[in-house]
């Protein structure tokens, strides 16, 4: 047999694999604090056929396979453990159906969330779908692998919960439809056939999805970001209880941080109104204001910041370049609504014994089921001695959210073996079952939510 | 080559690699890297190119051919600048071609590239040809070398050479006659402006002609110039004046919309002309001019607009920048950016793709033979559409 690198290009023709070094060095990196690891080929497919004849080949060859979306987890999640093959997927990137009335849109897993954002902008502006604050360039497919949210969280939750339909590569090369799809009747529905979860939030590690059918929902014609602070971060909890309320919000964010020196200290919640007319806007800012935070404002705790501000796509990344540094990566956790004040106090205490200025961000997941609130930590990626002191403090901050009893999101490999380690024993063992079942040769991001 | 001789070593680090500037100014597609857009590999795309040139130059990893390819394959659109949302976002381009200038005294470049800037040093164009040749679009024009008329109107090479940027060549002298303006040519006396030696890393080659041109144009009492082609355009107006050479340029595109607008020339009807325009990087988005050949088109009586869903400062490069019209890192392939742009020319439903660069004219031509279209879309440069 020629050698895995001729198989490649044989499948995916020359210009989409590559042994070369510059390549390898490209993919051994990602934007975080994470140690480079490399790959041995990297390989980009471009149709679900390309997709299986590498699985396939990675199977019969005992070869580890990594997919990559948009490489935006910051966690290392998507470089090779163990060497191997990183099976780029952003060529998979068409749109392959949008069902105005269904509300829904069928997409290859590796399209651009920015892609999509734009796609339903110019031809479905009255539809949206929930698009992370992770640059545009992130995927569908690594979006879902990670359990994401965006910025329908507050009304729907999890993008995970907003899944109509799912088409997987199987670590055998094989392909596995999910919901409706299944029965060939259209991608509308992920119920009511028997739950099979078995890849959503698992980092690739039990098989590559390759299409997805992604619920949509109402998009108003008007959008504003109208911004409420509190100084004493008890009352956060409350507050964002309170405009949950209502249920009108369409995105929830309570921040705060140590630069600007406006932020520091205080507790800016961010309440995204939207509205088809100025009077529904009206009426939200009045329910929202003069209703439920009405006592916060009326007692001297918490004021309006600014009203009608019009909401752009987040620029976060901007915050890597603090001090001209150029990096950050933050620790993501799921926890209750009522753990902020705690984890923005032992946040903070984390970033000032690293001398990194404190950022913290709790966004609301449902009505306020849950809240993912990060930990930011910025470094200066030409000075070893701050990124050292940056993954020490995300370790840190892994611990303090075991301490609090929280759950790591997308967590590095580090928080991995956390999570698993307090891992309820009948659930670690169905996924120890799960994945040597899906992928009995270990070719499947291995080092991720590994079981002993 | 080490990190401390490199003009940007306290810069380069601070990409983060999160592709925001992979994108056009309306988010519709992650392939507005025109490298990126053709192997669709992180390291062709300028996060990948920036951390790839750090590694370079700290020693993380040995130069190599490869390595020299996907340098070299930045065509200098400067999408990454527009959409960049960093405050070092006007420098990102100056990174990579500071790093292509370190190639090149390092003696270390793509043999193509050697050509290229061994051609223009030898004979004053890319293509090796003779300076007598630069004559031949002139033939039967009857126009005069510059001596002294109103402005100078300078054609470029690719202008002069190329069988097919020679028909803008043309049109664009007719025009200029009809209308009756003063102006005059240098034949072969013209030699490169240096705007794609300088995108290719060779600052002592763009001095050296800056400084020639500088001289020859001030001996011959220029004053305002006019250039057919956006790349001469961008470095005499923003490069010539660091080497004392202050004329004032006009684009072609920006002299045929104030010839139409004071009625000196007139745009013939064209009833059944559907036209699109791409944008060219060096009159867009290096020198932010949008108008001007958006009047011309307008100015066409019975002609319909159709814009391609990237434009303006948003447009896809045709990937012929920096050289790469001759160097050709971005070819062979249907996600060759030029043949994306000829397959969106057609989704905007035009049976005209109009440009304003002798670059485009070329790279777009041939893409648009090479998707099968041609008996559908014609490519033309602006002034070719007022002389139909
Ligand atoms: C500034 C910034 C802000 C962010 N804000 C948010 C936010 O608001 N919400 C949010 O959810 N995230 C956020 N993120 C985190 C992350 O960028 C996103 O979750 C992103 O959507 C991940 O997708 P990706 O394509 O980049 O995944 P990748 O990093 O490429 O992959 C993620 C994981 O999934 C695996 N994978 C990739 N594609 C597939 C596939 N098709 N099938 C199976 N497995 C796959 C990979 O191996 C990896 O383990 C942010 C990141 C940054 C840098
Ligand atoms: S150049 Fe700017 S936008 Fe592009 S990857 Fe680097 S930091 Fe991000
Ligand atoms: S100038 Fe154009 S080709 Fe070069 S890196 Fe920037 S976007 Fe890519």
């Amino acid at each position: 047999m020629s050698s895995i690198h001729q198989e490649l290009v044989n499948i995916v023709g020359e210009d989409y694999a590559s042994n070369r070094r510059e390549e390898l060095f490209t993919y051994s990196k990602d934007l975080g604090t994470s140690q480079p690891l490399w790959p041995e080929y990297v390989v980009a497919p471009k149709t679900t056929d390309e997709l299986q004849a590498v699985v396939r080949l990675a199977n019969e060859t005992k070869t580890p396979i990594v997919p990559l979306g948009g490489g935006m987890t910051l966690a290392g999640l998507a470089l090779p453990q163990q060497g191997g093959v990183i099976i780029d997927l952003k060529r998979m990137d068409k749109i392959l159906e949008v069902n105005e009335q269904g509300r829904y849109m069928v997409v290859e897993a590796g399209i651009s969330h920015g892609k999509i954002t734009s796609y339903l902008k110019k031809n479905h502006p009255n539809l949206m779908h929930s698009e992370p604050g992770a640059p545009p360039a992130a995927t569908v497919g690594g979006n879902l692998a990670i359990h994401g949210q965006g910025d329908l969280a507050h009304p729907y939750g999890f993008n995970t919960d907003m899944v109509n339909g799912l088409e997987v590569v199987l670590p055998t090369g094989d392909i596995a439809r999910f919901g409706s799809c299944a029965v060939g009747s259209g991608w509308y529905t992920m119920h009511p056939l028997p739950d099979i979860g078995l890849f959503l939030g698992w980092n690739g590690a039990t098989g590559i999805i390759t299409k997805v059918s992604l619920k949509l929902y109402p998009c108003k014609k008007f959008r504003e970001n109208n911004m409420f602070v509190v100084e004493n971060e008890e009352f956060v909890p409350d507050v964002l209880f309170e405009i949950s309320h209502l249920g009108m919000a369409e995105d929830l964010i309570a921040t705060s941080s140590e630069i600007p020196p406006m932020m520091n200290r205080l507790h800016y919640i961010s309440i995204i109104n939207t509205g088809d007319s100025e009077e529904e806007l009206e009426f939200k800012r009045h329910m929202t204001f003069d209703v439920q935070l009405a006592k916060y404002i009326r007692n001297g705790v918490g004021g309006i910041v600014s009203l009608y501000d019009e909401r752009s796509r987040p620029q976060v990344s901007k915050s890597a370049d603090w001090k001209k540094g150029g990096g950050f990566e933050y620790v993501g956790a799921i926890v209750p609504v009522s753990f902020y004040p705690e984890c923005y106090r032992r946040g903070s205490e984390i970033s000032g014994r690293h001398f990194i200025p404190y950022t913290v961000l709790g966004r609301v997941i449902g009505s306020c089921h849950s809240m993912m609130f990060s930990w930011s930590y910025a470094f200066n990626r030409a000075d070893d001695a701050t990124v050292k002191h940056a993954r020490d403090a995300l370790h840190e901050t892994d611990e303090l959210v075991m301490e609090l009893n929280g759950t790591i999101w997308k967590p590095a490999i580090f928080g991995q073996k956390l999570m698993l380690e307090r891992m309820d024993p009948g659930a670690l063992r169905l996924m120890k079952e799960v994945k040597k079942i899906l992928d009995p040769n270990g070719i499947m991001n291995p080092g991720n939510w590994e079981v002993d | 080559m080490n990190l401390m001789e490199y003009k940007y070593k306290d810069m380069i680090h601070r990409c983060f690699r999160c592709g925001y500037c992979k994108f056009p100014t309306d988010w519709s597609d992650i392939t507005n890297c025109p490298p990126y857009a053709r192997f669709r590999l992180e390291s062709y795309s300028t996060g990948g190119r920036l951390w790839l040139i750090r590694a370079w130059l700290n020693g993380e990893l040995e130069w190599s051919p490869n390595l020299a390819n996907i340098v070299y394959s930045c065509v200098g659109c400067k999408n990454c600048v527009e959409k960049c949302p960093h405050s070092f976002n006007d420098d990102v381009v100056n990174m990579i071609i500071a790093a292509k200038t370190a190639m090149v005294d390092e003696g270390k470049i793509p043999k193509a590239v050697g050509e290229f800037l061994t051609n223009v040093q030898l004979h004053g164009n890319p293509y090796g040809m003779a300076a007598k040749r630069r004559e031949d679009w002139m033939e039967g024009l009857n126009l005069e070398p510059y001596k002294g008329q109103e402005f100078l109107f300078y054609v470029g090479c690719e202008g002069s050479y190329d069988t097919r940027a020679q028909g803008a060549a043309r049109a664009t002298a007719k025009l200029l006659q009809q209308a009756g303006v003063s102006f005059g040519v240098l034949g072969s006396q013209e030699i490169s402006d240096g705007n794609e030696v300088e995108m290719m890393g060779e600052d002592a080659l763009l001095e050296d002609l800056a400084k020639k041109n500088i001289k020859m144009f001030t001996e011959l009492g220029v004053k305002k110039i006019i250039t057919l082609s956006p790349h001469s355009y961008n470095v005499f107006k923003n490069r010539y004046p660091d080497f004392g050479g202050e004329f004032q340029i006009y684009h072609h595109s920006q002299i045929l919309a104030n010839l139409l607008k004071k009625g000196l020339i007139k745009a013939p009807e064209q009833a059944d002309a559907r036209i699109t325009f791409h944008d060219p990087c060096f009159l867009g988005r290096w020198n932010e001019e949008y108008s001007a050949p958006r009047k011309v088109l307008a100015a066409i009586p019975g002609a319909a607009f159709a814009e391609m869903g990237r434009n303006k400062k948003g447009a896809l490069c045709c990937g012929g920048g920096a050289g790469n019209f001759y160097t050709d890192f971005l070819g062979g392939s249907e996600d060759s950016p030029a043949r994306i742009r000829a397959r969106e020319a057609d989704e905007a439903k035009a049976n005209i793709l109009a440009v304003a660069c002798p670059n485009c004219l070329t790279m777009l031509e041939d893409a648009v033979k090479v998707e099968g279209l041609e008996d559908k879309i014609k490519v033309r440069d602006i002034s070719e559409i007022l002389t139909a």
